[in-house]
């Protein structure tokens, strides 16, 4: 019986050794030492003393909130509608889709359309408002990002509204809210969970995107992602890389705790 | 007379094709307990959502106080509600969510905080406001739901089956504690329930519906003891329900029998339903008796035998009896002419009352 029990953590224990902690101790490690294989505090000193890293995060911090807010600014409108609709399922589904296909290849086709013989100039040399430079610019940076990021966005909040008791909205009306303050005081409180979820699966992944800001920001906007990406396959300073990832799990954990679930006494919130 | 608060005029719902109510007339006073009483699906709490603002009658006029307000939002109706789930904020304390309705409005915070206990007082939760909702009983949030609606001091108070959810003992201790604080407080209540034992022991008026229909309205002891239908009788408490017609006015015959009776206004040979309630019948000797009964089951439910037979002519019994008896005797089940309702079929409440109205005026013993 109880070795039956064992068995199941097999996969599980795997999984966490070699994909978790493994790679988490491996990192740690790393940042000690320096490009020439001595262990060393340097790199942390780097980074805290160098301005350029300080300012990488601070970019990465702020691009990854920009994206945050306007995607949340979109989504819970968004989310809130698709639950009034008929058949919200099916519309729930039309948003998911694209997170099917692969995200290089989303990326690839922004590239197609944004460029300077893209469909979207033409369009706007069509209007005559263009050609405009579109690709490489912050604005496309965050325009994509948003893009890929909204789905991861919805679905918590959608959730969490689908599973909100209509009756709380009719109580609040009932007892003389209007519909604002029905929702500042009732919905959005009672939805937040799924706001909180969303913010999470979205601000963590922000933080290092790499792919993104090369390919369609032009690495105008140089992110910790970047960092990493280029001190691991170009500098090959693999201490300094490391650093940074450790900068950026500190990071995840800090916007976890920030986000996650207040512990409070007694009180059971509905599940994600 | 106390003046009239709400009334519906021709209210129609519909849902799609299907009518969930099919005209709705009816007035409601203020200062009164009112019960909506029927089974599940018959409209009850449409007319509630109706009155309340959370939905809208597809045709008729539903009036507030002499003014229309079926244009009106929930939010500025002088209406608030006690939901069958409660709906109390899961993420405010007991006090807070008590508040809420004051907090909506500009009231100050010493105002408050006096309104709020008050509220808590009157429902006997003094001492609980700083309670997460999920800390207390379901009979205590049942108390909270009731102090937040009565908090704005509205004119109407619903309440839609709050006591469903209760077990038998706490149900009974609450339905004291509602008619007192409806008396207390002066306002009208409208509760909705489908037990018609909660109906009889609150409601001033209870208003009998099924299928989307007002069946019959009156105090609880009208419609106990003068049922306007098959329907009614049956809902409405245990009832022995057998078919016969009118002899003449004051004479019906069922089961093989004449019997004297205290109803009139049919037509002569007028096929009718007799309704005697199990309570009504006592069980006596063959030679006393009114009507002969073989005796097919006996239950002892404590205070009382309930004791089930048949006559001669297939009818079957059921009686309420403070004696035992035997399975399988014949005994003789006697009862009074007061103790006989006579039901017409398809009789309109409107002639139902004109009818009673022609004899009973009459009648000095009655």
């Amino acid at each position: 019986m109880k070795q039956g029990k064992l068995f199941y953590y097999i996969p599980y224990g795997l999984w966490i050794a070699l994909f978790v902690i493994a790679p988490v101790v491996l990192i740690v490690y790393q940042s000690f030492f320096n490009i020439a294989g001595h262990f060393t505090l340097s790199n942390y000193a780097t980074y805290f003393h160098s301005g350029v890293y300080l300012k990488m995060t601070f970019n990465s911090v702020w691009y990854a909130f920009l994206i945050t807010a306007i995607t949340l600014l979109i989504s819970y409108p968004t989310a809130y509608l698709l639950n009034q609709l008929k058949h919200k399922q099916l519309w729930l589904l039309l948003i998911i889709l694209p997170t099917w296909i692969n995200l290089l290849l989303k990326t690839y086709a922004f590239i197609g359309l944004l460029s300077r013989s893209g469909s979207v100039d033409s369009f706007l040399t069509f209007i005559g408002i263009g050609p405009k430079q579109l690709l490489f610019t912050d604005a496309s940076f965050l325009f994509v990002a948003t893009y890929i990021e909204i789905p991861f966005m919805i679905l918590p909040i959608y959730n969490a509204i689908a599973e909100l008791s209509p009756s709380y909205v009719n109580a609040s009306r009932d007892l003389g809210a209007s519909g604002w303050q029905t929702f500042s005081r009732v919905i959005f409180p009672l939805t937040l969970d799924g706001v909180k979820s969303g913010v999470q699966s979205v601000f963590i992944p922000s933080l290092s995107l790499f792919m993104i800001t090369r390919l369609i920001g032009g690495n105008r906007v140089i992110t910790l992602g970047t960092a990493i990406e280029q001190h691991f396959l170009v500098t090959q300073n693999w201490g300094m890389g490391s650093t940074i990832g450790v900068i950026l799990i500190v990071a995840m954990v800090i916007t976890m705790l920030l986000t996650g679930e207040r512990k409070k006494k007694g009180r059971t919130r509905h599940a994600k | 007379m106390a003046k009239t608060i709400i009334e519906f005029k021709d209210i129609v719902k519909r849902y799609g094709e299907t009518e969930v109510l099919k005209g709705i007339n009816f007035q409601i006073e203020q200062g009164k307990f009112y019960t909506l009483l029927g089974p599940s699906g018959c409209g009850k709490t449409t007319i509630l959502r109706i009155i309340a603002g959370f939905t809208d009658a597809s045709e008729g006029d539903v009036m507030f106080d002499g003014k229309r307000i079926n244009n009106v939002p929930a939010n500025k109706r002088k209406v608030n509600t006690v939901f069958q789930d409660y709906a109390l904020f899961p993420h405010m304390n007991v006090f807070d969510n008590v508040a809420f309705p004051l907090t909506l409005r500009k009231v100050s915070k010493k105002d408050i905080r006096t309104r709020v206990l008050d509220a808590l007082k009157m429902v006997q939760l003094s001492g609980y406001e700083d309670r997460e909702i999920n800390e207390i009983s379901g009979g205590q949030q049942q108390r909270v739901a009731i102090a937040r609606a009565i908090v704005n001091e509205p004119d109407v108070l619903l309440l839609d089956e709050p006591l469903s959810a209760l077990d038998m003992k706490l149900r009974k201790e609450m339905q004291y504690e509602l008619r007192a604080l409806q008396q207390r407080l002066g306002i009208t209540f409208i509760f909705v329930t489908h037990d018609q034992e909660e109906a009889l022991a609150m409601s001033d008026e209870i208003f009998v519906m099924n299928a989307g229909q007002v069946l019959q309205t009156g105090s609880p002891v009208d419609i106990y003891d003068e049922p306007i239908n098959h329907f009614v009788a049956d809902f409405i408490g245990e009832s022995n329900i057998v078919r016969g017609h009118m002899v003449a006015d004051y004479l019906v015959s069922f089961a093989g029998h004449e019997f004297k009776c205290v109803d009139a206004g049919m037509r002569p040979n007028e096929p009718v339903e007799v309704v005697i309630r199990p309570e009504d019948l006592d069980i006596t000797t063959v030679a006393k008796g009114s009507l002969t009964m073989t005796v097919d089951t006996q239950l002892f439910r404590g205070v009382f035998f309930e004791i089930t037979g048949h006559d001669d002519t297939g009818n079957s019994w059921r009686i309420r009896s403070i004696h035992r008896t035997e399975v399988g005797a014949q005994v003789g089940v006697f009862f009074d002419p007061e103790d006989i309702h006579v039901m017409r079929f398809n009789e309109s409440e409107e002639d139902f009352d004109a009818r009673l109205e022609t004899y009973e005026g009459e009648e000095s013993d009655r």
